[in-house]
């Protein structure tokens, strides 16, 4: 086999594949803007974190794990891990951890990466639940509460399905209609045009993405590999 | 006493009683609001997983608004809004490359921003500019009888530090309520996360999360919840039919924001502070109450 057709990852073993190298760098970018991201390092694998999460116990990679890994060089198995979606933000971990590493902004750059790489299950809710709240605040400056669930629901799903689900949501929504804390129309705010300014200046500084390649699965292993 | 007022999407639509309280609140304390002019959404936590820069600007716009008023601090009801504020404002001061990121997206409305203002929640606002007794001392009302499970939530004690309570077990709505008159409920999953997004988005998840603190209240004998968030307020009062059937026993309780016990006892009307808003209703009787 032609060494030229290897990745350097299989002929220096101890380094890590271009792929990984990539997200890497990508992620200890974002850790740098945020304040005592650098903590990280300082991670003594106590497992405070993982006890301390309400929603360990749904996860597939606990939070404790999350670092374990990254450290290990496996952001990639991150980015398609169910954890970085499962946190709610509750913060706990973050502030009893006795290091100090802010687990939860190392989960919200994750959950970036793993958009910006496109590494999630298509109409997965989690993700379609944030792009549907960003597309409301672009389009009217505020939450639109009706629009956001009628978006989520029909993108979550198959359009036929997606009007069955919309209609699941309509005995809450009666409820909350009746009690006057529905808000049938949505309001824009005067100042939307700002915003708009403000939101295409502030993506332009946004860090450019370096897509990965898909991960391609090789049978060639061991001493083969390297043609001896 | 002046302040900016931020009050965030859901107090215009699900949270609309939580809205009329702290206003009703506020003017009977003698405190004023302003309110933020032409606010625009925190962003949350969904904005937050999605693009960074762009989060933090949105939300300064917000802080930049609140600085050109010169009311003051600004005062956010909804945990999450002030999490996300306080955070964007901390953020800023101790990255300055962020800074200069999202002082060049707000140039392009001309806004600028020196984080002057800081962010607060109206709960520790009371409690530390006007203090438990001042406002013990303004009641015209008791709050007899009335036995309150306090539910602080998780984003408004843990983690922005201008909120000094302890983050394990805040006291400072317990101590109000007491001062109050109304009976001490101790209360300990009172920091436990209701879940929030996720009963939308992963909803066994969050119906777990909201049945073990709604059995908690009713095991210490709670006549009422009562929350500092719109959020947690939504998911622990609309789930109440879906989780007493999967749970196989009633665990209907009212849930209420803690400015609308605090506007009881200050004398204020109840239609005023957004109680016929709630699907689970205070009951009656609970609204005579002893005058002082």
């Amino acid at each position: 086999m032609a060494v030229s057709n290897l990745t350097d990852h299989a002929l220096s073993p101890g380094t890590l594949p271009h792929s990984e190298r990539v997200l890497r760098k990508a992620f200890l970018d974002q850790v740098d803007d945020i304040p005592g991201g650098e903590k990280l390092r300082k991670c003594i694998q106590c497992g405070t974190c993982t006890g301390s999460c309400p929603l360990s116990y749904t996860m597939d990679v606990s939070p404790r794990e999350v670092i374990a890994r990254f450290r290990a060089g496996d952001i990639e198995s991150l980015l398609r891990s169910r954890t970085i979606w499962t946190c709610a933000s509750c913060y706990n971990c973050t502030v009893r951890c006795p290091a100090g590493i802010k687990i939860t902004d190392l989960l919200y750059a994750l959950k970036r990466m793993s958009m910006d790489q496109g590494i999630y299950p298509k109409r997965f809710p989690v993700y379609v639940f944030s792009e549907s709240f960003v597309k409301m605040v672009k389009r009217y400056g505020r939450n639109w509460e009706v629009g956001l669930m009628e978006r989520f629901q029909r993108r979550t799903t198959t359009p036929v399905l997606g009007l069955f689900k919309s209609m699941s949501m309509l005995p809450i929504f009666f409820k909350l209609f009746r009690r006057g804390r529905v808000n049938i129309f949505p309001k824009k705010i005067k100042g939307i045009r700002d915003l708009k300014r403000i939101i295409e200046k502030a993506e332009q500084m946004e860090r450019p993405v370096e897509r990965i390649e898909e991960k391609r699965p090789t049978r060639v292993v061991g001493y083969e590999a390297i043609g001896s | 006493m002046d302040y900016a007022y931020y009050p965030g999407c859901s107090l215009e639509s699900t949270g609309v009683s939580y809205h009329k309280s702290i206003v009703e609140v506020f003017r009977a304390l003698g405190l004023g609001l302003h309110e933020i002019e032409d606010w625009n959404c925190c962003g949350a936590t969904a904005y937050m997983s999605v693009k960074e820069t762009v989060s933090f600007a949105i939300s300064a716009r917000n802080l930049a608004i609140a600085e050109r008023m010169g009311k003051g601090d600004i005062v956010a009801p909804c945990s999450a809004c002030y999490l996300v504020l306080a955070k964007t404002r901390r953020f800023l001061m101790e990255r300055p490359e962020l800074k200069s990121k999202v002082d060049e997206a707000l140039a392009a409305a001309g806004l600028t921003l020196k984080c002057k203002c800081a962010v607060r929640h109206p709960l520790e606002v009371l409690v530390s500019d006007l203090g438990i007794e001042a406002i013990a001392a303004k009641a015209k009302r008791r709050l007899t009888g009335h036995r309150y499970a306090c539910y602080y939530g998780c984003q408004m004690v843990r983690p922005e530090r201008y909120f000094e309570e302890d983050r394990e077990f805040p006291m400072a709505m317990d101590d109000l309520m007491a001062a109050l008159g109304a009976e001490e409920v101790e209360f300990p999953l009172k920091v436990r996360c209701c879940g929030a997004s996720q009963m939308v988005t992963n909803e066994e998840v969050g119906l777990d999360l909201v049945q073990s603190l709604l059995e908690c209240a009713h095991a210490r004998g709670a006549s009422a919840i009562v929350t500092t968030c719109p959020m947690c307020q939504y998911n622990l009062e609309l789930y109440q039919d879906k989780i007493s059937s999967r749970a196989g026993k009633d665990l209907h309780i009212p849930v209420l924001y803690f400015t609308q016990p605090l506007g009881l006892a200050l004398g204020c009307d109840p239609q005023a502070l957004g109680l016929q808003h709630h699907t689970v209703p205070l009951p009656q009787e609970a609204l005579i109450l002893e005058e002082v």
